[in-house]
């Protein structure tokens, strides 16, 4: 029980783009398109689930026995960059054709301040591994919902008539305002 | 281009935030004050002088290949350093803005300003270019804060200046984006008029 309202809160009441406002510069530079915005949210899926794990281990087995706690940041950020261009190559060897897929978006992850985010928030919020890894594959699920929500939505926009100072980001900030608000229905289920 | 240009094309003409659109997670995610949204402004001024004064510094050290990791190295180690002192100093404030404080990490400005000007240029440039959008991003900042303060509860800076009931989602999640939204339509229009 305890496990699906952490899932059930990471993806709809607390979800990470529209409540927490992470990975907010993908979310508005890569959701032109909903195919994009779909390759995109399953190469943060992968990674995010991947960086939150190794962090994780890193924390509780390195930093934490030897008392080295503050220099959770510098050692998160670096662990999280090699472990992308490590994915990288893996999968160009291993799966071409899952290369193919993520590739362009891998090296914009390290960037993606959701990925940093969340491995910070897991050792915040006290959780035990098993508890993390469905935090974040929740949370990352979370983004890909609002990715692809907003894609579909900003697809449509295009066509629309709207006013010329608010073209581009502005209306596209505030449809997101919108959305925001309707996620916020969900507040009551947990 | 002379160092007072160098300055003041970080406050309107290429501001980081409002008009390079850089950094939206924490322009979005702290300022539903104008306190917080100076006190982020400030933390993130510091960390992007001394990252931008040190590689400036160290430019010539760093082997090309392996620069962007090395700045990353340079920043996280201020962020660090602002993340402890603000806990230490200002345990309220570290509250309120909690975890977008070690996020500055990835703040896109920060990089982009090492990238872009500190590994190229000297020393004092480097600080006055650092400062310049440091003082610009605050301004977004604290401006936006303002407004969804002002909007949301009917105060700025935490005095009342309207009785009576105010819109409570200006300072929920909806309130952030919206505001932005017409914040950034407004820069646009004054931009280009």
């Amino acid at each position: 029980m305890e496990y699906i309202i952490i899932i059930i809160s990471a993806i709809f009441v607390n979800n990470i783009v529209f409540a927490q406002f992470l990975g907010i510069c993908p979310f508005l530079g890569v959701s032109n398109k909903l195919s994009t915005s779909v390759g995109m949210g399953g190469a943060v899926i992968f990674v995010m689930t991947l960086a939150t794990l190794v962090t994780y281990l890193i924390y509780q087995f390195i930093l934490v026995p030897l008392g080295l706690g503050f220099l959770q940041t510098i050692s998160y950020i670096l662990v999280i960059a090699a472990l992308v261009q490590m994915v990288e190559i893996i999968l160009k060897k291993v799966s071409p054709a899952l290369y193919q897929a993520l590739g362009i978006f891998l090296p914009l992850i390290t960037t993606n301040c959701a990925v940093l985010g969340v491995a910070i928030l897991v050792i915040q919020k006290k959780y035990n591994l098993v508890e993390s890894i469905l935090f974040t594959m929740a949370t990352a699920a979370g983004f890909l919902l609002a990715l692809v929500i907003f894609a579909g939505i900003r697809e449509h926009l295009d066509l629309m008539g709207v006013p010329k100072g608010m073209r581009g980001i502005p209306i596209a900030l505030i449809v997101a305002g919108l959305l925001s608000l309707a996620f916020m229905g969900f507040a009551g289920l947990v | 281009m002379n160092q007072m240009q160098n300055f003041t094309k970080g406050l309107l003409a290429s501001n980081p935030t409002l008009v390079l659109l850089l950094g939206m997670c924490p322009t979005l995610g702290v300022t539903t004050s104008a306190i917080n949204g100076m006190g982020m402004g400030l933390a993130t001024t510091f960390v992007l002088v001394a990252s931008n004064v040190v590689i400036a510094l160290i430019k010539n050290l760093i082997p090309d290949k392996v620069r962007i990791p090395s700045f990353i190295v340079v920043i996280a180690s201020f962020v660090t350093i602002v993340d402890l002192v603000m806990a230490g100093f200002a345990p309220a404030l570290h509250a309120q803005l909690g975890l977008f404080i070690p996020l500055i990490v990835v703040n896109c400005i920060v990089l982009g300003r090492a990238e872009a000007f500190a590994s190229k240029n000297g020393v004092l440039s480097s600080l006055i270019d650092g400062l310049g959008m440091g003082i610009g991003f605050t301004l977004a900042l604290m401006v936006l804060g303002s407004i969804r303060e002002l909007l949301g509860s009917g105060a700025v800076f935490g005095i009342k200046l309207i009785a009576g009931d105010a819109i409570l989602v200006f300072v929920l999640a909806p309130g952030a984006f919206i505001a932005l939204g017409y914040l950034i339509a407004l820069v646009n229009k004054i931009r280009k008029a």
